[in-house]
């Protein structure tokens, strides 16, 4: 396997990170430089595969419980890990940065979701992405509880016609967002910020200055971009704060599964729907959903590249 | 006992019967599943068997009773069974039992349903031999075996606000003598054993069991392959064994803090977890199982293979199941992976390993030396080698 003094968080050395060729360097350029590339991209493709996971387990109308709480914790414990090396905030100035042709880009909503907003959308809770189905948003809404003032949602766009094409999540940079709170984890982040080689402390420094050196207005302009319903965006050193103040907003799988679903079969195609620009198809979408990730980093390479 | 068609390692179909049938809960559009998740057979009390089938949702006690008698020789029936006109008989005669081809009958004795949100991953037979437990992901239950419209919870995780949920319950299973006592397993790795008389609702373990992890083999599936997916109290009550990812565990009830054995079963996946998480293998729920003496304990894996491990000897053999590889009676060969650069003749390598090859499902006789194994469609039944 591995000699012992390597530490390494995938322990597949002999095989090629997966989903690699799915998720380019594209959004996380910047954050490569902070960490080992080849760490950072296996990282990345991890959340990546996570989230597909999590959105196509919920296309069955009953999701596995276990698998999805495993899944989900797993999401977590890379996020907070990419909060607490920095490559979080770096995430999202890259995703401000592309954020212009701003109808391409969807955030990915995984867990979070807040109920107000079913609410409003006058949907019945599905699993997944409530926006999807609020007025016409094909996007997946990353949505921060706790304060209420300070809420903000992460979506596609208002003006984004109901015809999203590719509208494929961004899963990299978004992938959750952080709206899990940072608990008691600390200590093990500290300890896996140890495990790392030197090198990756030192470039941890970098990154985030880096992210100092960026233009707080960015991470506003990220979210602030992103607010529908709240006019003020919040400060940029907040929202690190922010975050951590979050519920870790987990989809209310109570309702889903004591029946809250009234369009459970329609549900998932809807997503699908959201995911390709392909219309209902069955519902094992991987392809499909890699396909439009292909798609959508080109995209990214593009914009974040040049 | 040691009749002769025991021991030439044959068998036949004993009984087939459909526990459940599929259905459609109009409340929630939702298909339930008739796959059965789980059995459990009742120790037999009289001539008939009974035993708990559960779905996702329902739990069934059926009783399977064999018929090889009929009786014959009615007076007011014909043997097709028509009746017979009273004015017609002229003597009457007794009737008398005849035997008959063997029919075993397969009838529901009792449906337990309505008492599950969540999927039912496994019920457990009290050894009072009047109740039992049904166990989803967030909750335990109790039942009376003769009472079906009314069950207790007695473990229930679910927090108030879902969104917080990052713990699920996978399995549980009654103290086979303590008939106060039951444990049940989580996602996270550890094991809670609860006392009923404490309280009626077991929110409070009177013992935890979870061994430290080690920060020099943390991954981010650390997690994942720490979840326990099957667990066993031993015969003799003093130990429970718990199965997880990649390890099966010895647990002594009385120490708490770390397992008291530890068995690799394929340590040799821990360098592919990333494929197995992505082609969700590592989401796998083996099950483990004691011989009849807890000397020896047995695991499934892939590739058809299954593990035993001697805890006297602290041997281990691994084998195989399958057509190509067993001829009826003959001796199993040990099969070996080969985990280094050098591959001996008959060793497999790991990556040839066949994932979609599992064995799930592994059964110990109570008494004798003998195992079923479920391979996917076949079901094989060892036993120890008749000198």
């Amino acid at each position: 396997m591995f000699p012992k003094g390597t530490k390494r968080k995938f322990s597949d050395s002999g095989e090629d990170p997966v989903c690699s060729g799915v998720q380019g360097p594209s959004a996380s350029s910047a954050a490569a430089r902070t960490l080992s590339s080849s760490y950072s991209l296996q990282r990345q493709s991890l959340l990546d595969m996570s989230l597909i996971k999590l959105q196509l387990c919920h296309m069955l109308v009953e999701p596995n419980l276990c698998r999805s709480v495993l899944i989900a914790n797993t999401v977590r414990q890379i996020q907070e890990e990419m909060t607490q090396d920095g490559t979080w905030q770096i995430m999202t100035q890259a995703l401000a940065a592309a954020q212009c042709p701003a109808d391409r880009l969807v955030a990915t909503e995984v867990l979070c979701r807040q109920t107000d907003a079913a609410a409003q959308a006058g949907q019945s809770p599905k699993p997944f992405s409530v926006s999807d189905l609020e007025e016409g948003y094909h996007s997946e809404e990353v949505v921060m509880d706790g304060d209420v003032e300070t809420e903000v949602t992460m979506s596609s766009l208002s003006p984004v016609s109901p015809q999203l094409s590719s509208a494929s999540y961004l899963a990299g940079p978004f992938g959750v967002a952080p709206c899990w709170e940072e608990e008691e984890e600390e200590g093990d982040c500290e300890e896996d910020e140890e495990e790392d080689s030197e090198e990756c402390v030192s470039e941890g420094e970098e990154g985030e200055q880096d992210h100092l050196r960026a233009d707080s207005r960015t991470g506003e302009q990220v979210f602030g971009t992103f607010e529908i319903k709240h006019p003020a965006p919040p400060p940029d050193p907040a929202l690190e704060e922010l975050f951590s103040d979050v519920d870790p907003s987990y989809y209310d799988l109570d309702t889903v599964l004591t029946g809250m679903q009234s369009t459970p079969k329609m549900g998932p195609y809807d997503l699908l729907e959201s995911l390709s620009s392909h219309g209902p198809t069955a519902l094992s979408s991987t392809s499909s959903c890699r396909s439009d990730l292909n798609e959508l980093d080109h995209i990214m390479e593009i914009i974040v590249g040049s | 006992s040691k009749t002769q068609p025991h021991r030439r390692g044959e068998y036949n179909v004993y009984s087939t019967f459909q526990s459940h049938e599929p259905e459609f809960d109009y409340l929630k559009s939702l298909e339930i599943e008739e796959k059965i998740n789980k059995i459990k057979w009742l120790p037999q009390q009289n001539a008939a068997y009974f035993l708990l089938s559960t779905n996702d949702k329902t739990v069934k006690l059926w009783k399977i009773s064999e018929r090889d008698k009929r009786p014959e020789g009615y007076n007011l029936k014909d043997e097709d069974g028509r009746f017979r006109d009273p004015s017609t008989i002229t003597t009457l005669r007794v009737p008398v039992l005849q035997p008959m081809d063997l029919m075993v009958e397969a009838t529901a004795r009792r449906v337990f349903s309505n008492a599950h949100t969540y999927h039912i991953n496994s019920i457990s037979v009290n050894s009072d031999l009047q109740t039992f437990i049904s166990t989803d992901d967030l909750r335990v239950n109790l039942w009376n075996l003769e009472i079906t419209d009314r069950s207790f919870n007695i473990v229930d995780i679910k927090p108030a606000n879902m969104e917080e949920l990052t713990e699920v319950i996978t399995s549980a299973e009654f103290h086979p003598q303590q008939c106060h006592t039951f444990a049940y397993t989580s996602s996270k790795g550890c094991i809670r054993l609860c006392d009923m008389r404490q309280a009626a609702l077991c929110d409070k373990h009177c013992k935890y069991f979870e061994e430290p992890e080690d920060p020099s083999t943390r991954s981010f599936f650390s997690e994942i392959i720490s979840s326990i997916s099957d667990v066993k109290f031993s015969h003799n009550g003093r130990y429970l064994m718990t199965r997880d990812y990649l390890t099966v565990k010895v647990w002594d009830l009385q120490m708490e803090n770390k397992p008291l054995e530890t068995y690799q079963v394929h340590d040799y996946l821990r360098g592919k977890l990333c494929s197995l998480y992505e082609n969700d293998c590592i989401f796998d729920k083996f099950e483990c199982v004691w011989n009849g003496s807890d000397s020896v304990i047995m695991t499934g894996s892939y590739n058809n293979f299954f593990r035993m491990f001697d805890r006297n000897t602290k041997r281990d053999v691994t084998l195989e199941a399958s057509r190509e590889n067993s001829k009826p009676r003959a001796i199993l060969k040990p099969r070996k992976v080969c985990v280094g650069g050098k591959r001996r003749k008959d060793e497999i390598s790991v990556d040839s390993l066949d994932f979609s090859k599992k064995i799930l499902h592994t059964t110990w006789h109570p008494h004798e030396n003998i195992i079923a194994v479920a391979a996917t469609n076949n079901l094989y039944i060892f036993q120890d080698k008749v000198n």
